[in-house]
């Protein structure tokens, strides 16, 4: 009789586990983090932990903007090129002007990018442009125009002063500026999602857009916001993204816009909208991050990088999808 | 160019007796009219063209262009396939690479090269199978399930090739990239796009085949209901575009001459603009192959042209990336003037003039920003 119990009790607790999206991602990360442990000790050092945060600090910045994206149904194949024509313009503006405030750039390329969200924005919202439609194109129109602008110069890192470079990763309060900037994001993002009203208009709109639009959610501003919000993350990043990498060129963060799309998927951010945590897409950007320096700690060849990310991806989703029919199935129960 | 030639002949309208309801009819004229449009616009280029420079109209610079463009093509008709069905591939460029790779490591080890380009096909048909069973079988979303197979194919490709490269391929076949039906100005590839473009089109409006792609992009739900065999469809579907990315990926690695693990990134995404704006709807239920067909001459024309007026490639795509959205947004703009057009009160016009001044000073700060830079180079 008390085995049967603790089995139930067992049994109940594992339910309650999988009712959680994140949980399979948790176990992922925690099956990754013992396997290369023993094949590279090194891995469980706090250094070594301060290097993934580092790596990953730009993706979650990002990856959380997209996610919102992602939360009213949309998505945003843009933010690649968008953090490449900040990075250009304001790098361009430090050249000629060597001794601007630095809070002056932040704020720049934060205004750029959201007049480059504030263009996705109104495509999509006010032209009723399908959103992958739409950032599809202005992929290619963003990322066109770097090329325009700099007519395919490149800034490197002896033309950027020191001060700038510090941006990212100096060290004024322990650990690098980057990872701050991405707390500060994330606390903020997880605040306005979770405890303010539009946040929630975001979640409603995703789910049930006919639904919001009955109880007095004015969808098109909500929509419009979530890409101008991106906008202001992904001109952040660029600033990021220049100031962590000393450089500005043609090709800066080429293909990005699919990682951060991976990172919220991983992450249980569901692409058809409404479904999905700050929370979780911290978790998929760090499982990314990971396999990027297991591959190092293990000496496995570079070039097994992307397949391994991408064999994430599709155990992660394929995990999820089978975790979250169990527990609907355990729920009809 | 021969493929605008097939056009007018393979292209029946989508006359959707599957679905004929009210909201279907207004689509069906829209996008005849959408047809002719592209048509009308391919005209303009080709006037456009050879009036800004003479050596447009000269039949070896359009043979040699238009091969440019044929992997692109060959991954594009299967893509308008899926797309109907209301689904995406974001994985062909990857399945490309993946494809290309594997013949070049096998040509490097002294295959024949034959032998090396069938795995490839074979290789490339079985990605496009993995696609399928996680889409139809799995039941995850296309977006998701090709996002995945995008990043893992590509990263095959390098573990196969890494630092690597395939060249020095024979002549025989680098024939298929670079070569003239003999006796003919006409590409070996520009034959093989137009033979592949009149099956698709044929199975997509002569076939019970394509009545059912169209039949699953309008309601998945309701074909199922009606017996239509979707899982099987949606297998058949992307086993063919892996099957053509890999012929594509030959294609290119022929013209090339040359095989690197990024070969053909970021093709999928030109793949996928040109079958949006042949008219394909991205929601599904809504595409002809004659229209695909037509959008992939207009880019083609559009490049050359630019090209010869020695705008650099990558400016370019601002023009495609334009015409992508104008494409959507014209359709959008002319439902919302028929619905009884726009009111225009204090509020609408003094957002509109808001945003024209945002972006007049965001375009304001690009050219002053760049011009001290530039001019100290």
């Amino acid at each position: 009789m008390t085995v049967k119990n603790l089995t139930d009790t067992r049994s109940n607790l594992f339910r309650n586990l999988t009712r959680f999206r994140e949980f399979g991602i948790i176990i992922f990360i925690l099956i990754l983090a013992v396997i290369v442990s023993l094949r590279a000790p090194v891995f469980f050092t706090l250094g070594n932990f301060r290097d993934i945060l580092l790596d990953i600090s730009i993706l979650v910045i990002v990856a959380l903007a997209q996610t919102m994206v992602i939360l009213t149904h949309g998505i945003d194949l843009s933010v690649g090129s968008s953090i490449s024509l900040v990075a250009m313009m304001v790098t361009y503006t430090i050249k000629t002007y060597p001794n601007t405030s630095l809070v002056v750039i932040v704020l720049l390329g934060m205004a750029l990018g959201a007049v480059l969200g504030a263009f996705n924005g109104l495509i999509i919202a006010v032209g009723k442009v399908p959103p992958i439609i739409a950032t599809l194109g202005t992929l290619s129109i963003y990322r066109g125009m770097v090329f325009l602008y700099s007519q395919g110069y490149w800034i490197s890192p002896y033309q950027l002063p020191e001060a700038f470079k510090m941006l990212a990763k100096g060290t004024p309060l322990g650990i690098p500026n980057i990872i701050i900037f991405a707390i500060v994001v994330a606390i903020l993002v997880y605040y306005f999602l979770n405890y303010t009203r539009t946040g929630r208009d975001i979640y409603a709109v995703g789910s049930n857009p006919d639904a919001a639009q009955y109880v007095g959610i004015r969808k098109q501003q909500i929509i419009f916001l979530v890409y101008v919000l991106t906008g202001v993350a992904v001109g952040l990043a660029g600033v990021l993204w220049a100031s962590r990498f000393e450089s500005a060129e043609t090709s800066t963060a080429l293909g990005f816009e699919l990682q951060t799309v991976a990172a919220s998927i991983v992450g249980g951010v569901s692409i058809s909208g409404g479904v999905g945590t700050v929370p979780g897409v911290l978790l998929g950007a760090l499982a990314l991050g990971m396999i990027n320096n297991a591959v190092t700690l293990v000496r496995i060849s570079p070039f097994w990088e992307q397949a391994a990310q991408g064999l994430l991806i599709l155990v992660a989703v394929v995990s999820d999808i089978l975790i979250t029919r169990r527990v609907q199935r355990n729920k009809a129960k | 160019m021969k493929e605008s030639t097939i056009a007018p002949t393979a292209g029946p309208q989508p006359v959707n007796q599957i679905s004929a309801g009210a909201p279907q009819k207004s689509f069906l004229a829209r996008f005849q009219r959408w047809e002719w449009m592209l048509v009308a616009l391919v005209l303009l280029a080709v006037v456009i063209n050879s009036r800004l420079t003479p050596y447009f109209l000269n039949t070896q610079n359009l043979s040699r262009t238009s091969a440019d463009f044929m992997e692109l093509g060959l991954m594009m008709l299967p893509m308008v396939f899926i797309i109907i069905t209301g689904n995406i591939d974001l994985s062909v460029a990857s399945n490309l690479g993946m494809c290309a790779s594997l013949m070049a490591v096998l040509w490097n080890l002294h295959v024949n090269i034959w032998v090396a380009a069938s795995a490839g096909l074979v290789v490339g048909t079985l990605g496009g199978l993995l696609n399928g069973f996680l889409i139809a079988k799995v039941k995850l979303p296309a977006l998701v399930a090709t996002l995945g197979t995008y990043a893992f194919f590509r990263g095959i490709a390098y573990v196969l090739l890494g630092d690597q490269a395939g060249r020095g391929y024979p002549p025989a076949f680098t024939y298929i990239g670079q070569g003239n039906i003999p006796g003919t100005l006409i590409p070996f590839s520009v034959a093989l796009f137009a033979v592949m473009a009149v099956i698709f089109g044929l199975v997509l409006h002569r076939t019970t085949f394509g009545r059912y792609l169209f039949a699953i992009g309008n309601n998945e739900n309701a074909s199922i209901y009606a017996g239509v065999p979707v899982v099987r469809i949606k297998m058949i579907i992307y086993t063919v575009s892996g099957f053509m990315a890999a012929l594509a990926g030959l294609v290119l690695a022929a013209r090339f001459g040359s095989t690197r693990p990024d070969i053909g990134t970021g093709l999928e995404l030109s793949v996928i603009t040109a079958a949006v704006l042949g008219g394909v709807d991205i929601n599904g239920g809504i595409g002809t192959m004659p229209g695909a067909i037509l959008s992939l001459v207009l880019i083609g024309l559009v490049r050359f042209g630019m090209g010869l007026k020695n705008i650099q490639d990558q400016v370019q795509t601002i023009a495609i990336g334009g015409l992508l959205i104008l494409s959507i947004l014209l359709a959008s703009i002319a439902r919302a003037i028929s619905a009884g057009g726009v009111k225009l009160n204090w509020r609408t016009v003094s957002l509109a003039a808001l945003f024209i001044i945002i972006f007049a000073a965001f375009f304001f700060y690009f050219y002053w920003s760049r011009a001290p830079v530039l001019a100290a180079r």
